[in-house]
């Protein structure tokens, strides 16, 4: 018995020493915060960031789902913010983001700041952890009131509150096509739905595919689907519609939704104008959604309903430009029944705090702010824009981001987030993706369809 | 099927062996005969059409990372002869195109997974020993319990854990993951390890006992150096497991660069939105090559280690 003793006590001795030694080491790693932000350069005016105070020695951490390469061009916009008020901005990218940001919510090591890509997100985070997300501080309202339309501070709003301020955006109301081709064959770009249709059926008269398409995007697949039903039903239905849709006040299955997917079904399943050079129907469901365009430079199809963000998809020998040229692509709006009626189809990232520290709302501010907006332009080459209309398009790099920010800021236009990102995470990245999917690949009925998405809306 | 004649000439005759000796015979007539089995002209042929099965994904990723980005997207590898062209712009855009420098990741992963195997393994070996060789009260039930744990899945154990880190202050270094792949680990490690430390002759640990060797004697001089293949194999077993491992680092480390190893990089090589996934195929390769080595060097250890463990009698 006395043996045991001593060798219990020595075991616990061991366990000791191991525990100091382990204490001991952590000691040294904590202690590594890299700040390998470049040095100063000396063309930035800090005026406008007066207003912010000095934040010297304070840390914000944003956490994204924009990584690598995007992500270096995020970082290198909050530099100005950095070198003027002394703050460190650390940023932490993943694509794992929607699954891990409720993660460290519930254990209690959130980010200060995150961007949340969907309103619908945002929502149920705020009603899952309650207290946990912060109501924008005033100096984040005044901006997003002054630089924001009223529909995009009402998606970063639950229940009235203003919650996120809108930071990149994007249209995904556009077709692409190549000037060429379409000089080449005096095709006209279409303002209308019929005209749009005429053309599709002079170049399947012609003898070629009119339309790629592709939906596959690994376990997203179906989302490109999505977007086209949304589009189509802002233009057949009208924008009230689409709310109450998105809403769910009226049912999935109305017989207006019906009548939008059949009117994309005479596009998508209609095998003489789908999918050039890629295959039949079906293919869309297998063709990458990003490199379905492919065809439109190579000659197989010429048309192409992708968002501006496709730009970054299309091969590097291809020049994205609206005068006519070998390799040259761009694209056009995709018109709506009447050429008064303008709908457009967009969505984007907020900025949301967990945090209510000065720096960190220092920060959101800052990200509010057509400052930044202007920065981020000069940092970014092509494939991004804001819809904070104190923005310089001038800055803009890409044509297409120049129109699409014009689209997004010019009154006439009623913009409308994509509803797969404000409904239900069950039915918005779930059932909607997969049914679509079935749509396409399967010839299951527009009715069925959409009767199984109404099935799937989660009851509560 | 029937066993080469040929095979069996070498075999002595039953009756001339003493009786001694007669389960060696048993034993050697068993592995003739296996081999006379397994190197027949069929088996050969079907192991070999195997490997080269097997072997044919690997080879494929292998050439995709070495074509340009242009070919990637458009033909497939096995399309290599009629597109020749092979670069290294891949490789150099995975290990230099992001503003943290790969061997970043690679420094982290190598940081993450020593301890990550040293940890489990030193407490597992002093458990198990306790479990084979120390008679206390509730040993049975203890070791049932530990064995038990196995079965917990770990997606269960990752809020609570990292809730526990966040009150002890320790997010966001190290710590994280070495602790959670120690205790992932651990139910395992002392399984396998007690069940080889059990194979050990009694008589050996006890006549040590007689010449006063105590309990640190008898695991330091004895067991130790029995081990060493059950250590091996398990080692490389927890090597490849931290190494690939994505959930947990996700989980504790996130994808702050300080501590992030190489599978997170990886996770994130394709793009935000997928575009550059023609890059994934040069990442895998950059990543395989460590537990290659690693696997190559202790593999004759990992088989026999892990049957020795794992299947008594």
């Amino acid at each position: 018995m006395k043996r045991m003793t001593r060798r219990s006590s020595a075991a616990l001795a061991t366990g000791a020493a191991f525990a100091l030694l382990l204490a001991a080491c952590s000691d040294s790693d904590d202690g590594g915060g890299s700040s390998d932000s470049p040095a100063a350069s000396g063309d930035i005016d800090c005026a406008p960031f007066e207003e912010y105070g000095d934040l010297s020695g304070t840390t914000v951490t944003v956490y994204t789902s924009i990584v690598a390469p995007e992500s270096e061009q995020q970082t290198d916009s909050y530099i100005p913010f950095e070198e003027c008020t002394g703050a460190e901005i650390s940023y932490e990218g993943s694509r794992e983001f929607e699954a891990q940001l409720p993660v460290r919510l519930s254990a209690g090591t959130p980010p200060d700041i995150a961007y949340i890509p969907q309103p619908g997100f945002l929502r149920s985070l705020v009603a899952d952890f309650p207290g946990k997300v912060i109501a924008a501080p005033q100096p984040v309202i005044d901006n997003a009131t002054e630089f924001f339309s009223e529909e995009w501070v009402g998606y970063g709003s639950v229940d009235g509150t203003l919650y996120a301020t809108p930071l990149g955006a994007n249209v995904k109301s556009f077709v692409w096509y190549s000037p060429q081709q379409f000089e080449d064959n005096s095709w006209e770009v279409p303002t209308t739905w019929d005209e749009l249709m005429t053309l599709t059926q002079d170049i399947a008269d012609s003898g070629a595919i009119p339309w790629c398409a592709g939906i596959e995007s690994g376990p997203a697949t179906g989302w490109p689907a999505t977007d086209w039903l949304e589009d189509v039903v802002l233009r057949t239905a009208g924008p009230e519609v689409y709310d109450q849709w998105v809403d769910h006040t009226i049912p999935f299955n109305d017989p207006q939704i019906v009548e939008a997917l059949g009117a994309v079904g005479d596009i998508l399943r209609n095998p003489d104008y789908v999918n050039g050079g890629l295959g039949d129907v079906s293919s869309i469901a297998t063709a990458p959604w990003n490199e379905a365009g492919n065809g439109i430079p190579a000659g197989t199809c010429s048309l192409m309903r992708a968002a501006n963000f496709y730009q970054a998809n299309w091969p590097e020998d291809v020049t994205v430009s609206e005068d006519p040229q070998e390799n040259g692509v761009y694209a056009f709006y995709l018109p709506a029944v009447s050429a008064d009626d303008k709908p457009i189809l967009g969505a984007g990232e907020f900025v949301t705090a967990f945090s209510d520290r000065p720096e960190v709302a220092a920060f959101q501010a800052y990200l509010s702010s057509p400052e930044w907006a202007n920065e981020k332009a000069k940092v970014t080459g092509q494939g991004w824009f804001s819809a904070n209309s104190g923005l310089d398009p001038s800055l803009l790099q890409s044509p297409i981001d120049v129109m699409a920010f014009e689209l997004l800021t010019d009154p006439e236009y009623t913009f409308r987030f994509d509803g797969s990102d404000l409904m239900p995470a069950a039915v918005g990245a779930g059932s909607f993706w997969t049914q679509m999917t079935d749509w396409i690949a399967t010839g299951q009925s527009d009715e069925e369809t959409l009767t199984n998405i109404e099935n799937s809306w989660p009851s509560s | 099927m029937t066993i080469p004649t040929g095979k069996l000439v070498d075999v002595p005759p039953e009756d001339s062996v003493g009786v001694g000796n007669r389960r060696l015979t048993r034993v050697e007539k068993r592995a003739i005969a296996a081999k006379g089995k397994l190197s027949s002209p069929w088996a050969s042929g079907i192991a070999i059409l195997i490997a080269i099965l097997w072997t044919v994904p690997t080879f494929g990723l292998f050439i995709t990372s070495f074509r340009p980005q242009s070919e990637i997207q458009s033909s497939g590898w096995w399309t290599i002869l009629a597109n020749p062209g092979l670069t290294l712009d891949n490789y150099e855009e995975v290990l230099f195109g992001s503003s943290t420098n790969f061997a970043t990741y690679f420094v982290n992963s190598i940081v993450v997974t020593l301890p990550a195997v040293v940890i489990p393994i030193s407490l597992a070996l002093l458990a198990a020993y306790a479990f084979a060789w120390i008679d206390f009260k509730g040993r049975n039930i203890l070791f049932v319990a530990v064995f038990a744990l196995q079965v917990i899945p770990i997606q269960v154990t990752l809020i609570p854990l990292l809730t526990s880190y966040v009150q002890w202050g320790l997010s966001g270094s190290f710590w994280t993951i070495w602790l959670s792949h120690s205790i992932f680990a651990l139910p395992l490690a002392i399984f396998l390890l007690h069940n080889f430390m059990k194979e050990i002759p009694a008589s050996l640990v006890e006549a040590a006992r007689v010449d006063g060797a105590g309990h640190v004697k008898i695991f330091f001089r004895v067991l130790l150096p029995l081990l060493a293949p059950a250590i091996a194999s398990f080692a490389i077993f927890q090597f490849l497991w931290v190494w690939n491992d994505l959930l947990v680092a996700l989980t504790f480390a996130g994808g702050s660069t300080n501590v992030a190893p190489l599978t997170v990089r990886i996770a994130e090589l394709s793009g935000t939105r997928g575009s550059s996934w023609y890059l994934l195929s040069a990442g895998a390769f950059i990543s395989i090559i460590v537990p290659l080595v690693v696997f190559l060097a202790l593999q004759r250890y990992f088989v026999r280690g892990l049957l020795a463990g794992s299947v008594k009698g």
